[in-house]
């Protein structure tokens, strides 16, 4: 009798990075990939989230290089220099880092990893077959004058894009980065983002993160932060498009009197799934944090929020504020919302909330009897519930940009 | 103006108007009263076209049009206001935002070019003063954070602001001390026109002596049972619905 060999997601992924074994890799990673399995919705932190259909594609390396026109993808008035990595690869031809005062990149960096708990499978893989490597230092006592704008395009079908990003910011240095997920067609792709922050003490660090793919791709943020003493870290989540996305943020402090703040919006629409997995590890005390995620999820869309957070025995004085609210659009979308509040020690102050809902339907009446049509009337309160986290966008460019994208998908009124 | 024929409604399956007949000309104002229940606050949602209700038989004409066909945002748009009696707060929409666009809805439908902005602020000013209502307010939240008071003052502002052919006050006296109450009376008697009529509703005889009525009419189990003067008002204030409901029960019998 012949045995039938069933050839799994994970063999598949085991075996693309056998093949490329001189790609740039983390030694650790590699060595605990194959112990991890495929996340899956057994395990309680992907119990929302199907990854199955990841495993059914045969994702390969980029195969040749595109030059994709990346004018469209610039923030209109934005003063930023940018970083262009298409289908996984760091273009320096794309770029334009020129006079970047205070910021130097390196693209051969390696990474120590000794020390490092891989979570899941996505995270190993992230590092264990690195597609471009990118190692960012703000000098210290330094304020960047530009944005650095980090612009992440795919173009080629199937492409599996694991760019792997460390960025270091100096004490007392204070910058603001942007990053963009975007693509050019309908194929279908995976981008597997790595992102590691280093905030030293007294610095101060933004981050806008615009997502906005289509809905054949897979986007997998795995974002690690860690604030030193006095530093701060503020991080926008925008989720305007995308298939399959997933975002793992870990923020965690070091020092005393660290703040950060966490604030996304996402608006999945047709089949799109959305999941924003976040933990704020509070190990140190007089350290806040504030995080506000909303969402507007629509037609057969599925969202997820997981909020940890987690107060240390001797993290006192702490406060740690978490809100979450959604509103569903239409009956057949649906959101698993879930805030996970630890708290050891005594002396803090924490609150969370989390809501779901539907739009305020005498709201809506209120706003027709004074002759706003049905579309206006609702674009209107679609407005005013995530307005407060654009608000939270503080460069202008940046948030009209975003504006300007949800007013096309019909989100917000012009 | 409006013409209402046996008019019945119900909500969740419970008939609340059981064949209301109202006409209602141009200029004209008219008060509704009745005890709790009787169908008052339905009346005036039908007619603004909240869509819980379901209208069960009979005809409303307005403007020579069938009223009921038209969605609530038409109705607006073609002239009716309803003053609510528990305006909506609305967090994150701005009062200002939310007024230019309803009269830029309808001064579309008229026709009309759009206001400047300067224009529009000037109207603002204009209105607002009409019921004293604080230019901070209309800043703000549409109705959020507002009192009890200020956010009857704004529902005055709006209709001055939008200019109707007929508005319906649902209550407007209800949790208005009388200063508030003077006010709001004002603002409404200033928008009285030989164009322009009103539907106003209320428990109490007290704001009839601000908004004098020209036809006083008591609604009773969904149906209007008895027209008057402003001397009805008075009368029943004076003695209760009482002698209605015995008056009521003995021609049904």
């Amino acid at each position: 009798m012949e045995a039938t060999v069933t050839i799994t997601a994970k063999d598949k992924f085991l075996a693309l990075v056998e093949q490329h074994e001189k790609l740039p890799h983390v030694v650790g990673a590699r060595k605990v990939l194959s112990q991890l399995d495929m996340p899956n919705t057994r395990m309680e932190d992907w119990r929302y989230t199907r990854t199955g259909k990841i495993g059914t594609e045969d994702w390969k390396m980029a195969t040749s290089k595109t030059n994709p026109d990346i004018s469209s993808f610039l923030i209109p008035g934005l003063e930023a220099k940018h970083l262009v990595i298409v289908d996984g690869q760091y273009r320096e031809d794309l770029s334009e880092l020129k006079n970047l005062v205070g910021i130097s990149i390196e693209t051969t960096t390696l990474v120590n990893d000794e020390q490092h708990q891989y979570q899941h499978f996505f995270e190993a893989l992230g590092a264990a077959l690195i597609t471009t490597r990118i190692q960012v230092d703000i000098a210290p006592h330094v304020e960047i004058k530009d944005k650095l704008h980090i612009i992440h395009v795919t173009t080629e079908h199937q492409v599996l894009s694991q760019p792997y990003i460390t960025i270091d910011a100096g004490k007392s240095s204070k910058a603001h980065f942007v990053e963009s997920f975007v693509s050019i067609g309908e194929h279908h792709a995976f981008t597997n983002r790595t992102l590691r922050i280093q905030v030293a003490e007294n610095a101060s660090f933004t981050l806008d993160k615009i997502q906005s793919e289509t809905d054949a791709h897979y986007l997998m943020n795995e974002d690690r932060i860690h604030v030193a003493g006095d530093g701060r870290f503020t991080i926008n989540t925008l989720t305007i498009d995308g298939g399959w996305v997933r975002n793992n943020l870990h923020i965690s402090f070091g020092g005393q009197n660290a703040e950060a703040n966490l604030h996304g919006i996402y608006l999945p629409r047709k089949k799109q799934h959305i999941d924003n997995h976040t933990l704020v590890d509070h190990r140190v005390p007089h350290c806040n944090s504030n995080e506000l995620y909303k969402g507007l999820l629509n037609d057969h869309a599925t969202g997820v929020f997981n909020g940890k957070v987690y107060v240390q025995p001797n993290a006192q004085k702490t406060n740690a504020f978490q809100s979450n609210a959604n509103i569903l659009l239409s009956d057949d979308a649906q959101m698993n919302t879930k805030p996970e509040l630890e708290i050891y020690a005594d002396d803090v102050k924490c609150s969370h909330g989390t809501t779901t809902g539907q739009l305020d339907e005498d709201a809506l009446f209120y706003l027709k009897a004074r002759g706003l049509g049905e579309e206006s009337a609702r674009r209107l309160l679609t407005s005013a519930f995530i307005n407060d986290v654009l608000d939270k966008v503080e460069n202008d460019n940046i948030r009209n940009y975003v504006v300007s994208q949800l007013i096309t998908r019909e989100l917000l009124i012009a | 103006m409006l013409t209402i024929k046996n008019l019945e409604a119900s909500i969740e399956g419970k008939q609340i108007l059981k064949g209301l007949n109202l006409e209602i000309k141009p200029g004209e104002v008219h008060a509704i009263m009745g005890p709790n229940g009787s169908g008052k606050s339905t009346l005036a949602s039908v007619l603004a076209g909240r869509e819980d209700y379901e209208v069960t038989g009979g005809s409303v004409t307005f403007n020579d049009q069938d009223l009921l066909e038209m969605p609530a945002e038409e109705r607006a748009r073609e002239g009716l206001f309803l003053a609510f009696q528990y305006p909506v707060e609305i967090p994150g929409v701005s009062n200002m935002n939310f007024l230019k666009a309803a009269v830029g809805e309808i001064r579309k439908h008229k026709g009309l070019e759009p206001l400047s902005a300067k224009d529009f602020l000037k109207l603002v000013k204009e209105k607002s003063a009409l019921v004293e209502l604080d230019g901070q307010l209309a800043n703000r939240a549409v109705n959020e954070g507002f009192s009890g008071g200020e956010k009857k003052r704004n529902e005055i502002f709006q209709m001055a602001m939008l200019e109707p052919s007929l508005a319906i006050l649902d209550e407007t006296d209800s949790g208005l001390d009388i200063d508030a109450l003077r006010i709001v009376s004002e603002g409404v008697n200033a928008l009285r026109s030989p164009e322009r009529s009103f539907v106003v509703i209320t428990h109490y005889q007290r704001l009839l002596d601000y908004i004098v009525p020209d036809f006083v009419h008591v609604l009773y189990k969904g149906k209007i049972v008895k027209s008057g003067t402003k001397e009805l008002a008075l009368e029943l204030e004076e003695r209760g619905y009482d002698w209605i409901k015995e008056e009521t029960a003995q021609a049904g019998a």
